[in-house]
């Protein structure tokens, strides 16, 4: 809770330091800024909407075991890509995402599988993409981005077996 | 490309004719959502099948209450990201985060993605800010990376509890260097595919 509040403060403590910063330019260009932030509000909000409440539904009908049971603890650079796109197809918000990385850790994948499953999951996580990423950003920079990050799951992963976990 | 002049002179008049700035697409209801809406549909169905309507409700009402919750940080997101067009100087942000910014461009928006406060409903309106005043997407790649893997938010308010101190910390070293390296290689790609510039989208 106190995270929450913490973060509620310092996003609407920034955004009242950047309205004064706009205020100071003219009273005019206040006004169209915030016209322009609650039009993109507006506009957002359906999206926003469908997912949120969406996802509740899509997380209740994958199972988890069928996500972690992709990758063990021996199962090699196979494991790596199953984890990789496990990550990708992990539905809902860091809970989900989170609690599979520490559940597939206790069933006894190994750290790189996890590091590949995690990262792949922040990188690319289908839902995210699709209903936070591609309506505020301009499409084509979204599957550019996507594609761009493909390797590095993998390298995140071969970082990890080169360091090992401490 | 035209060089830009360095200096402008004389800014334009109390915002009566300031520059239009390119104002974001308004995308309409793409195909994104339909795919979307139609995978929620099947998966309430499914749920309605297994639980029963209880099920279905509950799950209805745990995430009404979520997307009230974010709702106002969804606004507040955008309002930051129309803010920061508003505020940034195009010239400076095309010097520090365009095309030619080099290693320092990447490096500032991997940093300004690791202290951005917040969530996905401030990163996304911010990057589409920095793009629209001038950021090429390299830097903007490596913002938005950098948010999603190093970035403090997530880590401090989910990470640590579920995973623990010692994965966090481990997998947050590991990860350093990747927002640098997406941006390096968007860039890399970015002017083979379009070797006269953006394409008019």
């Amino acid at each position: 809770m106190s995270a929450a509040l913490l973060i509620d403060i310092t996003l609407w403590g920034s955004v009242a330091v950047l309205g004064f910063m706009v205020w100071q330019r003219g009273r005019v260009v206040l006004t169209a800024a915030a016209r322009e932030g609650t039009m993109d509000f507006i506009n957002i909000v359906p999206r926003v909407a469908l997912g949120v409440i969406g996802s509740g539904y899509i997380a209740a009908v994958l199972p988890q075991e069928v996500i972690t049971g992709w990758f063990g603890s021996d199962s090699g650079w196979l494991g790596v890509l199953m984890a990789a796109v496990a990550g990708a197809a992990t539905p809902g918000g860091p809970v989900i995402g989170f609690s599979l990385g520490a559940v597939a850790m206790k069933a006894g994948a190994g750290p790189p599988q996890v590091i590949a499953y995690v990262t792949a999951w922040a990188l690319f996580a289908f839902q995210r993409l699709i209903l936070w990423e591609i309506p505020f950003m301009p499409e084509r920079f979204v599957w550019f981005r996507a594609a761009v990050s493909l390797p590095f799951p993998f390298l995140a992963a071969a970082i990890a077996m080169a360091i090992g976990k401490p | 490309m035209a060089e830009l002049p360095l200096k402008d002179p004389a800014p334009g008049d109390d915002g009566a004719d300031t520059e239009p700035r390119p104002g974001r697409i308004r995308k309409p209801v793409g195909w994104s959502m339909i795919f979307i809406a139609v995978l929620v549909a099947v998966c309430v169905v499914l749920v309605w099948r297994r639980d029963g309507v209880g099920g279905v409700t509950e799950i209805l009402f745990s995430d009404l209450e979520l997307f009230g919750g974010i709702l106002p940080r969804v606004l507040a997101g955008c309002l930051l990201g129309a803010f920061i067009a508003e505020i940034l100087p195009h010239e400076k942000v095309s010097r520090a985060l365009g095309p030619n910014s080099g290693l320092k461009g990447l490096l500032i928006g991997t940093a300004f993605g690791a202290i951005l406060p917040g969530g996905p409903f401030t990163a996304y309106p911010v990057a589409a800010a920095l793009l629209t005043v001038g950021a090429d997407f390299g830097a903007t790649i490596a913002m938005v990376v950098s948010w999603t893997l190093i970035g403090y938010g997530r880590a401090i308010a989910w990470e640590l509890p579920i995973m623990g101190t010692d994965f966090t910390l481990w997998r947050i070293a590991i990860s350093l260097p990747i927002p640098v390296l997406a941006g390096a290689l968007g860039r890399f790609v970015y002017v083979r595919m379009y070797p006269k510039g953006e394409p008019p989208s």
